[in-house]
């Protein structure tokens, strides 16, 4: 029995581990260039980006997923393809989505806390524009945004679970999966441990990330 | 020949004028003060030198060159605004050294940079840092940090982090050194070892634009004095006519003003 259970649940956290990983691949990315569009002198599309963020950050993660997994073929009549892989797509677009809005403010703030007097400094010793932000206000935004995007990431670990609400089978599924099949709740419950062991790791990660950038204060 | 002509520069931000046909002139080896009250004018006046703002009138010359004249519609690309700011170096106020590099990594940075684009940079690449070192670590003793090198910017007081920022501006041997008030954001025992630093350049003949609140400093160590007011200079002299004859009423309101706060 035991055995069983540990296969399932390792099969369920495979799959969390990969939501968690490819959403950090597609937010990091698409975060930057949405803070770029939220910072953008181009007044439309600033307000145009203000706006889908807002719409993001402030309706649950929850109905994000039953939307984009139901909306397109209830509004287009044109499902996902079917299956698994269609569910977990229609998830990744969701979690990307939803995780780069929020990265994207964070990057924003990192960005817009270096001091104005710091690219100065760097115009007037001649230095392009390209140098100054490589050498100069990269270091100084990565510092700064550490903290708040442990916390994202961290977030993000208890997030995967709501992929459970579209039946994509990560591993608060297949814990669940025990009570209909074997008439046992411990399962569910152990998943508990999972979430525990990774996010504690991932703590330790960013805290020795943190660590390494404590040479300088900005 | 001026080392530098500024020629009726003016500036605008909105409706506001901040500059109105600003203009001074400087020799090879000349210190020259610009006081005044705050919002005067004086700091926008060295942004503009910089290049840091774009004037709205008026002519920069430097050496006989034209840097800067406002009524040519040329528009400078980014390398020659780059070029043109090379010919003078700028102290902030506030310092603003590279939190993330030691005292010599913030004085080597833009040396190592530059160098980058010279011909000989891959020939001659450890020869041609090694120079860009010495010279830091040079002028790091000069303004007798030597000790203090490789220390971050955190670890090193108020004052000890504007001479590292003197040190900085000076890397790249501009021929004229600005200071944007560099005394004012230090605590009034720091001031001291920043103007002995300040003093000893003006000795050495360095060409000089320093605007500063210090009026005593400002008497022993320039050449000239600039007096703004509201935008526009008001009055221009050595420091003896300047100091003891103003010419003006408004001078010697603001004289009299800060002999007795």
């Amino acid at each position: 029995m035991f055995q069983s259970v540990f296969i399932s649940l390792n099969e369920g956290f495979l799959e969390t581990l990969k939501l968690f990983a490819l959403t950090l691949l597609g937010a990091f990315p698409l975060g930057l260039i949405i803070s770029f569009g939220s910072m953008s002198p181009f007044k439309p599309l600033k307000y145009f980006v203000k706006f889908i963020v807002w719409i993001v950050r402030g309706t649950p993660l929850m109905l994000q997923l039953l939307v984009i997994y139901y909306g397109p073929g209830l509004i287009l009549g044109n499902n996902w393809w079917d299956g698994n892989s269609g569910r977990f797509a229609a998830a990744m677009v969701a979690f990307i989505l939803n995780y780069a809005c929020y990265f994207s403010e964070i990057y924003r703030g990192g960005i817009e806390g270096v001091p104005k007097g710091q690219t100065e400094a760097g115009m007037v010793l001649g230095m392009t524009k390209i140098q100054i932000f490589f050498r100069v206000t990269l270091l100084q935004v990565v510092k700064r945004i550490v903290p708040p995007m442990g916390n994202e990431i961290i977030t993000l670990v208890k997030d995967t679970s709501l992929a459970r609400v579209i039946a994509v089978y990560e591993i608060i599924w297949s814990g669940q999966a025990f009570i209909k099949s074997s008439g046992i709740i411990w399962p569910l419950f152990f998943t508990g441990v999972y979430y525990l062991i990774f996010s504690g790791v991932l703590t330790l990660l960013l805290g020795r990330l943190e660590k390494k950038l404590a040479f300088f204060r900005v | 020949m001026f080392v530098l002509e500024a020629k009726n520069i003016s500036k605008r931000f909105g409706e506001t004028e901040v500059l109105k046909d600003v203009g001074f002139s400087l020799n090879k080896g000349e210190a020259i003060a610009i006081i005044g009250s705050s919002g005067s004018g004086k700091t926008t006046l060295l942004r503009c030198l910089n290049f840091l703002e774009k004037p709205d009138g008026g002519q920069i010359i430097v050496n006989g060159k034209v840097l800067f004249d406002a009524s040519s519609s040329a528009v400078f690309t980014e390398r020659e605004i780059r070029k043109n700011r090379l010919h003078f170096g700028l102290v902030f106020q506030s310092f603003n050294l590279f939190p993330q590099y030691t005292a010599i990594g913030n004085v080597k940075l833009a040396g190592e940079l530059l160098a980058r684009e010279r011909e000989d940079y891959k020939a001659n690449r450890k020869e041609i840092l090694k120079e860009v070192g010495e010279n830091a670590a040079y002028l790091l003793s000069q303004v007798g940090l030597t000790d203090k090198m490789n220390l971050y910017p955190h670890q090193l007081s108020g004052g000890q982090q504007q001479r590292v920022a003197i040190a900085r501006a000076l890397a790249l041997s501009p021929d004229i050194l600005c200071f944007d008030e560099p005394t004012s954001a230090l605590d009034p025992e720091l001031t001291g070892e920043v103007l002995k630093v300040i003093r000893a350049l003006a000795d050495k003949n360095t060409t000089m634009v320093i605007v500063t609140h210090e009026m005593q400093f400002a008497r022993d160590v320039a050449d000239k004095i600039v007096f703004m007011d509201e935008g526009v200079v008001v009055e221009t002299g050595t420091p003896k006519e300047v100091f003891d004859n103003p010419r003006q009423e408004r001078t010697l309101r603001f004289l009299e003003r800060y002999s007795n706060p």
